[in-house]
């Protein structure tokens, strides 16, 4: 299965479990649209579970990857139509380091947005029905980085694997 | 996107028959939700025991199915599952909305009709 084909906007699976220099990684290629990013996630989850990580982290892990998936989709290839995104996953002793990139427009402003959280002491017609991505986002990755490089996104952030708890 | 309603005299709960409310599939909850939300009972609450997954996307879905209910109808929550939870705690939503462990008190008066 590692011969799959790197056909356009194919889906090219890398995923390596196992001990590898101690290194695991989890490599994938897909289209930038809602459906592949949900295909996609299932797979990386399922990969992650093989790597033996804890169900609640593997819940923080598909929270973030869904966030800044559909980020690209919605925002980086919002006028393109579509367009790739490679996920690039790493263990490292107790962490996990990604790498996602993508070709679509660039962070307005050159850098990854803010994320507050909302105001929820509103009336109910007042209450916020988007903007939780980044806030999200932040809350549950440390380390993140974003690059612009000639047309490519280039998004890197850790989720620590201890037994610290985000809630 | 299936939903799937059971009715009492007073209470209707819209069980999602899927595992997720995400990005794919918000718009399509969204509008469902407007649809089974239109007549019946006023008081709704929405059953999210099957779903082990809700991005941000999916939140705002809920929170816009709550926010188009007829004036006098409430929504609420029952049967948040670990991750689903914790979308709603860390975005505080937790606080906006009546949120059930379970559907056992609401079980009785349901029968078990679809």
């Amino acid at each position: 299965m590692l011969d799959r084909s790197f056909g356009f906007m194919g889906t090219a699976r890398d995923h390596i479990v196992g001990p590898s220099g101690g290194e695991k990684r989890y490599h994938d290629v897909f289209p930038g649209d809602a459906h592949s990013v949900r295909a996609a996630l299932k797979s990386a989850m399922r990969a992650f579970r093989e790597m033996e990580i804890a169900d609640e982290q593997t819940g923080v892990v598909e929270i973030v990857l869904a966030e800044v998936l559909n980020n690209v989709v919605e925002h980086a290839y919002a006028e393109h139509g579509r367009g790739v995104i490679e996920l690039d996953v790493r263990r490292e002793g107790h962490r996990l380091n990604f790498m996602i990139r993508d070709d679509g427009r660039p962070m307005p402003g050159g850098n990854t947005p803010v994320g507050r959280p909302h105001d929820l002491d509103v009336t109910a017609d007042d209450l916020p029905e988007g903007g939780f991505g980044w806030y999200l986002i932040r809350e549950l990755t440390q380390g993140l980085t974003y690059r612009r490089s000639g047309n490519r996104n280039d998004l890197r952030f850790h989720i620590p694997l201890s037994a610290r708890r985000h809630d | 996107m299936e939903l799937v309603c059971h009715d009492s005299t007073e209470l209707r709960v819209i069980e999602v028959a899927e595992s997720r409310i995400d990005a794919a599939v918000a718009i399509q909850f969204k509008d469902r939700m407007r649809t089974l939300s239109d007549d019946g009972p006023m008081r709704v609450i929405l059953d999210l025991s099957r779903v082990t997954f809700l991005d941000s996307s999916g939140l705002g879905a809920v929170v816009a199915a709550m926010k188009q209910m007829g004036s006098g109808r409430r929504l609420e929550l029952a049967g948040l599952t670990p991750t689903v939870a914790k979308v709603f705690r860390l975005t505080r939503m937790d606080t906006v909305f009546t949120i059930h462990p379970d559907l056992a008190p609401f079980e009785a008066g349901l029968g078990h009709a679809r």
